[in-house]
């Protein structure tokens, strides 16, 4: 049996993701949160938190997120934080998946593109206050 | 002759390459794989014999009724069924649940109490939830100790004079506990409950005996069997079939209809309102002689050996944590994993891109994945075309993916 272990260049988890799962820069609490939803994947049961500091203005100041999560929901979530750090909430909520994965960079597969989205969604109830914090 | 040497040809899709390697199919548990002489009846009856059932008077339509009506010969040989009569049959385990909790569920009373088990599908946790709460019954589950076992002292003091239904599954989906079914059925029936088994589990891998076992009703899914998806059994005692009205209506349960009522059908067709899964009866039937023909005995025997080279060979890994019962006590063919530092999907996903397929995921059960403490798992089952080189391969791949992400 060759090659019994994965290679490093697949091209589901580019390089990217493995470094944002090994080192997010934005995985933790958010003390001062004032925007803060949870959700989970129904189908992986995958469960991502993403807390936001809003200033009065309505400007993002800082994005954090926590998670129970695979690489690709963990760096996609990472990622929205990273987008949406400096923004509006109009321009926060306006952020599309397709914004995420040209950073990832990676093939992601039709039946793990809910790992991708899940953070977004997450995000979007945050930004509407709909969700319970 | 090993099993799988003896049947790996008769599976056309392990001929698969997958990710620029063999297919290495470990998600049985899920959906099992389909010998040639299932494809080939359901082919045949389509291309020769294909007709609407019971009602047709032509020849066509006389040759499917019969050969529907010998996979319900087929199932109660299979199961050890004392009739003909108490083989239904349902779309799969989890619409078999369903109507069975459904029919049931309409002769709950208000505090009436409903037993599962903490290990339970959500198929048969969810349809009892939702009797309970439509008849202002109560849910109570049995919980299990830290091997996966359930605690059936526990279970003891769960039991009251109004426990009416203990629902519960034969062998877990998740950590392959085999329960005691005899066990739990006897002290069910000493307060009058009903027995639900959901055998999805059980049924590709253990020799069934429904007279041994004596439960109300036993319930399972043809496509895990290595028959085809769209059709399932539910054995019901004859004497608690015939006390109960049927759950759902339409065509082929009745005997005769007037507007405002109508008189039911005998036996098992007052369970079976419409046209039936017939092509896939026909791929039952195809499944369980294939089975029988291997011996399931000698397939239960095979499934543990994996079982096990799996368990064990698991547990060595540095990092690696086996959920379930220890390797000394028997289990069905499910192993459930997790790798450290590693999300399960991500496993998963590793796995398949050296084409080994497993399953990953809360796998319809997570008040017991909460029970263990985590959001999923990695799941490798086995069915009898897996051979100990796959299992090798599995352990090698494993060992590896620590360093892969």
């Amino acid at each position: 049996m060759t090659g019994a272990t994965p290679s490093a260049s697949s091209g589901l988890y580019s390089d990217v993701i493995r470094d944002r799962w090994r080192r997010p820069r934005h995985r933790g609490e958010l003390p001062g949160a004032n925007a803060v939803a949870e959700d989970v994947n129904p189908l992986c049961g995958d469960r991502v938190r993403m807390m936001l500091a809003v200033a009065p203005e309505g400007r993002i100041t800082e994005a954090r997120f926590l998670g129970d999560s695979c690489a690709i929901c963990t760096a996609s979530a990472d990622v929205v934080a990273d987008l949406v750090s400096g923004r509006s909430r109009g321009e926060a909520a306006a952020l599309d998946v397709s914004d995420v994965l040209a950073v990832l960079q990676a093939e992601i597969r039709p039946t793990r593109m809910r790992c991708a989205t899940l953070p977004l969604s997450v995000l979007a109830q945050a930004l509407d206050g709909s969700a319970k914090p | 002759m090993r099993l799988d040497e003896l049947t790996r040809s008769d599976f056309p899709i392990l001929q698969r390459i997958v990710n620029g390697r063999p297919l290495v199919y470990f998600d049985s548990g899920a959906s099992s794989q389909k010998p040639r002489a299932v494809l080939e009846a359901m082919n045949r009856y389509y291309e020769r014999s294909h007709a609407n059932v019971h009602r047709s008077i032509h020849t066509l339509g006389e040759e499917a009724t019969e050969l529907y009506e010998l996979a319900r010969d087929a199932v109660q040989r299979f199961i050890g069924a004392p009739s003909r009569e108490e083989v239904v049959f349902t779309r799969g385990t989890t619409d078999g649940l369903g109507l069975i909790a459904e029919t049931i569920g309409r002769t709950l009373r208000r505090g009436d109490e409903i037993v599962v088990t903490e290990l339970e599908h959500h198929s048969n946790l969810i349809p009892w939830q939702l009797v309970a709460r439509d008849r202002g019954a109560v849910l109570k589950a049995i919980p299990i100790r830290e091997d996966g076992t359930l605690d059936l002292d526990a279970f003891d003091r769960l039991l009251t004079p109004r426990t009416r239904v203990v629902a519960f599954a034969h062998v877990s989906n998740v950590v392959g506990t085999i329960n005691p079914v005899i066990e739990i059925v006897r002290r069910a029936r000493a307060v009058n409950a009903l027995t639900v088994v959901d055998g999805a589990q059980a049924a590709p891998h253990l020799r069934l005996d429904m007279s041994a076992l004596e439960c109300d009703f036993y319930v399972f899914s043809a496509h895990k069997m290595l028959g085809p998806t769209g059709i399932g059994v539910l054995y019901g005692r004859r004497a608690v079939l015939e006390s109960l009205e049927p759950g759902r209506g339409g065509s082929e349960m009745i005997k005769e209809v007037w507007i405002d009522r109508a008189q039911w059908n005998d036996l098992p067709w007052r369970f079976e309102p419409g046209t039936p899964p017939i092509a896939e009866a026909v791929g039952l039937t195809a499944a369980i002689e294939y089975l029988e023909k291997l011996g399931m005995d000698r397939i239960s025997e095979h499934e543990r050996a994996l079982t096990r080279q799996t368990q064990e060979g698991l547990a060595r890994i540095p990092g690696v944590t086996v959920y379930g019962p220890p390797a000394n006590v028997e289990r069905g063919a499910v192993v459930s994993f997790a790798v450290e530092g590693l999300h399960p999907h991500d496993v998963a996903a590793l796995l398949d891109e050296e084409g080994i397929a497993v399953r990953a995921g809360h796998h319809c059960a997570m008040p017991l994945m909460r029970r263990l403490g985590v959001v999923g798992t990695s799941r490798a089952t086995f069915s009898v075309f897996n051979s100990p080189d796959e299992v090798s391969l599995l352990l090698t791949t494993v060992a590896g993916l620590r360093s892969a992400l």
